[in-house]
């Protein structure tokens, strides 16, 4: 990050600059050499950094209606789309928002997956990363509880009822998470408060995500590591900011579909009936982004065993970098783990689906061999493909392709040997 | 040089994108601005309506509109005249009793202080009317200022006697 020596033109600059180095670090998020091939998949930093903050800001300005209490939050959310000014506006943007955030962060993650960036260098970008989507998760659910609809209300009581599944102290964990022996007035306000905090620490761990990914620099769609600055990079400001922008901009034409056109679609009409613990409805689940999820949990027969492979269907995950046991990071030049790349991508579509189904017959069978196929894709698949699969010649730079000349065939095979 | 000045087909461009993108910030900006405006459901409470029937003279009750006091004074014939002798010279906001109450019997007036917004104690201060215990103004019998840091008489809001008995205020 202190690879160059920025020094202010203005003598005020240079005062500043001395005692708190702010300047400096502009100079160097403009500068930050960016590896020249990055395509539109390489945009959604960017996206989800808008996200994170549209979230915050709407999530503000909605604390100052909101209401939490249980005899009052669902009126008071009914307030903010009828009485306050746009509030209908402002709620559909925070609803919508995160479902937005949620299908960013997934391309974001999957787009990691293909060209291999969380493989060293870069393990702990990435870590940093999957406890940020954890944290997402979390702040997503608790958020869904505060209209207090009869969705929030069940699923509140499901996901918390998890934790019951701990052997022994189950029940005490519970009714610590609820403050009382059901979820009620005590749950909707710790949740409140809670929803309100983790955002900021998600803000703070994407700047670490960040300082970790410029320690590095980028990955790029052929995987190598690059000289920079060099003629293989560019500068962050304007390429890729401008690029950035008009990708948001794409991004934000979808986003406006949903909040103007379809802003309950992915919701559930259910959450327009005020919770009634008295009565759950027919079919409860979650939202979308949590659908997987939930499908691997209903899939194992087991209560314990199904919040644990739950939980871990996260954590191998976070110990993917470990897993993955190919040098070659870029699926470009790993024919079978692009296939299988493929496989797992259908995979979770398949689980999101069944998690949206009954969990009875067919779609339960369904469920648990894609629950069993997760599990094998990186558990056993990927590390003994690292050590088998043959990789096709990578390049020595990324102009030398584009340029067309062929990879020096000595040193290809020198980089095999070293891989 | 010459040719330096002249705007390019690029500055052109440069300026439309930064217009329509101000156009596009601000009016991401204005909901959020706006939101904090008052409320449907608070407009909705704009007006509200008194029965007076049971006050005798020289009494006064207190009601709420928008969420502030409004003082309903049933004035005694000294009051009133009292208020109507005073010289126009004499007053720091100089308004005529005759205006501030068009039936002389009822004084009706937003009980706030001009100053900084308190609420005036009633049958107090040195002009028989109202005294502010914050920083001592004091108002005569027409709600008028005549001692203290306010700078102005107190506000008389629309109303209107909808019969003899209900005033409806907003």
């Amino acid at each position: 990050m202190s690879d160059h020596n920025y020094v202010p033109s203005s003598k005020l600059g240079k005062w500043f600059n001395d005692r708190l180095p702010l300047l400096s670090l502009s100079a160097h998020l403009s500068e930050y050499p960016t590896p020249k091939n990055l395509n539109y998949w390489w945009t959604f930093g960017g996206i989800l950094t808008f996200c994170l903050v549209a979230q915050i800001i709407t999530g503000i300005v909605l604390a100052m209606h909101y209401v939490a209490h249980v005899d009052l939050a669902f009126a008071s959310v009914e307030h903010i789309m009828r009485d306050v000014n746009y509030g209908w506006l402002l709620r559909y943007f925070h609803a919508n928002g995160a479902s937005m955030f949620f299908l960013a962060v997934y391309i974001h993650i999957f787009r990691s997956l293909y060209y291999g960036s969380y493989k060293s260098p870069r393990e702990v970008i990435w870590i940093i990363g999957m406890i940020i989507y954890f944290l997402m998760m979390m702040t997503a659910f608790m958020g869904y509880v505060l209209p207090w609809g009869q969705m929030s209300f069940w699923a509140a009581t499901v996901i918390t009822n998890l934790f019951s599944a701990v052997p022994f102290v189950g029940e005490s964990i519970t009714n610590w998470l609820w403050g009382g022996f059901a979820v009620d007035n005590p749950t909707l306000t710790r949740f409140y408060a809670l929803h309100y905090l983790l955002p900021f620490l998600i803000f703070g761990l994407v700047i670490l995500h960040i300082w970790a990914l410029h320690v590095p620099g980028n990955n790029n769609p052929i995987g190598i590591e690059l000289k920079k600055p060099s003629k293989d990079t560019v500068p962050f400001h304007p390429y890729i900011v401008i690029k950035d922008l008009f990708a948001l901009l794409l991004f934000l034409i979808v986003f406006a579909f949903f909040v103007f056109y379809a802003p309950n679609i992915l919701g559930h009409a259910d959450n327009y009936i005020e919770a009634n613990p008295m009565v759950t409805p027919n079919h409860i689940v979650p939202e979308w982004y949590l659908l997987p999820f939930y499908a691997i949990l209903r899939s194992v027969p087991d209560k314990l065993f199904g919040v644990i492979a739950m939980f871990a269907s996260i954590f191998v995950l976070v110990i993917l970098p470990w897993l993955d046991t190919s040098k070659v990071k870029s699926a470009i030049f790993r024919p079978i783990y692009k296939q299988f790349y493929w496989i797992l991508v259908i995979d979770v579509l398949i689980l999101g689906y069944m998690g949206a189904m009954p969990a009875e017959g067919t779609y339960l069978l369904i469920a648990r061999v894609a629950t069993t196929y997760y599990f094998l894709h990186f558990l056993i698949i990927l590390p003994i493909l690292g050590k088998k699969e043959k990789t096709l010649p990578i390049p020595l730079s990324i102009t030398d392709p584009v340029m067309g000349v062929s990879p020096n065939p000595d040193m290809v095979k020198k980089k095999e040997i070293y891989n | 040089m010459s040719e330096q000045k002249k705007p390019k087909r690029r500055d052109f461009l440069f300026t439309a994108s930064y217009a329509i993108g101000a156009v596009g910030v601000g009016a991401a900006v204005w909901p959020l601005v706006d939101q904090m405006n008052p409320d449907k459901s608070v407009k909705a409470l704009a007006s509200t309506e008194v029965d007076v029937s049971s006050l005798e003279p020289g009494k006064s009750i207190t009601v709420l509109w928008r969420g502030k006091p409004v003082f309903i004074k049933r004035r005694t014939e000294e009051e009133i005249s009292e208020a109507r002798a005073v010289k126009m010279d004499d007053l720091i906001h100089p308004e005529k009793d005759e205006d501030r109450a068009k039936n002389p019997e009822w004084l009706v007036m937003i009980g706030v202080c001009t100053h900084l917004g308190c609420v005036p104690l009633g049958d107090k201060g040195d002009y028989n009317g109202w005294f502010c215990p914050c920083h001592g103004s004091h108002y005569d019998t027409s709600g008028r200022i005549r001692k203290g840091p306010a700078p102005t008489n107190l506000e008389v809001p629309k109303y209107k006697f909808i019969n003899n008995n209900i005033i409806k205020i907003g």
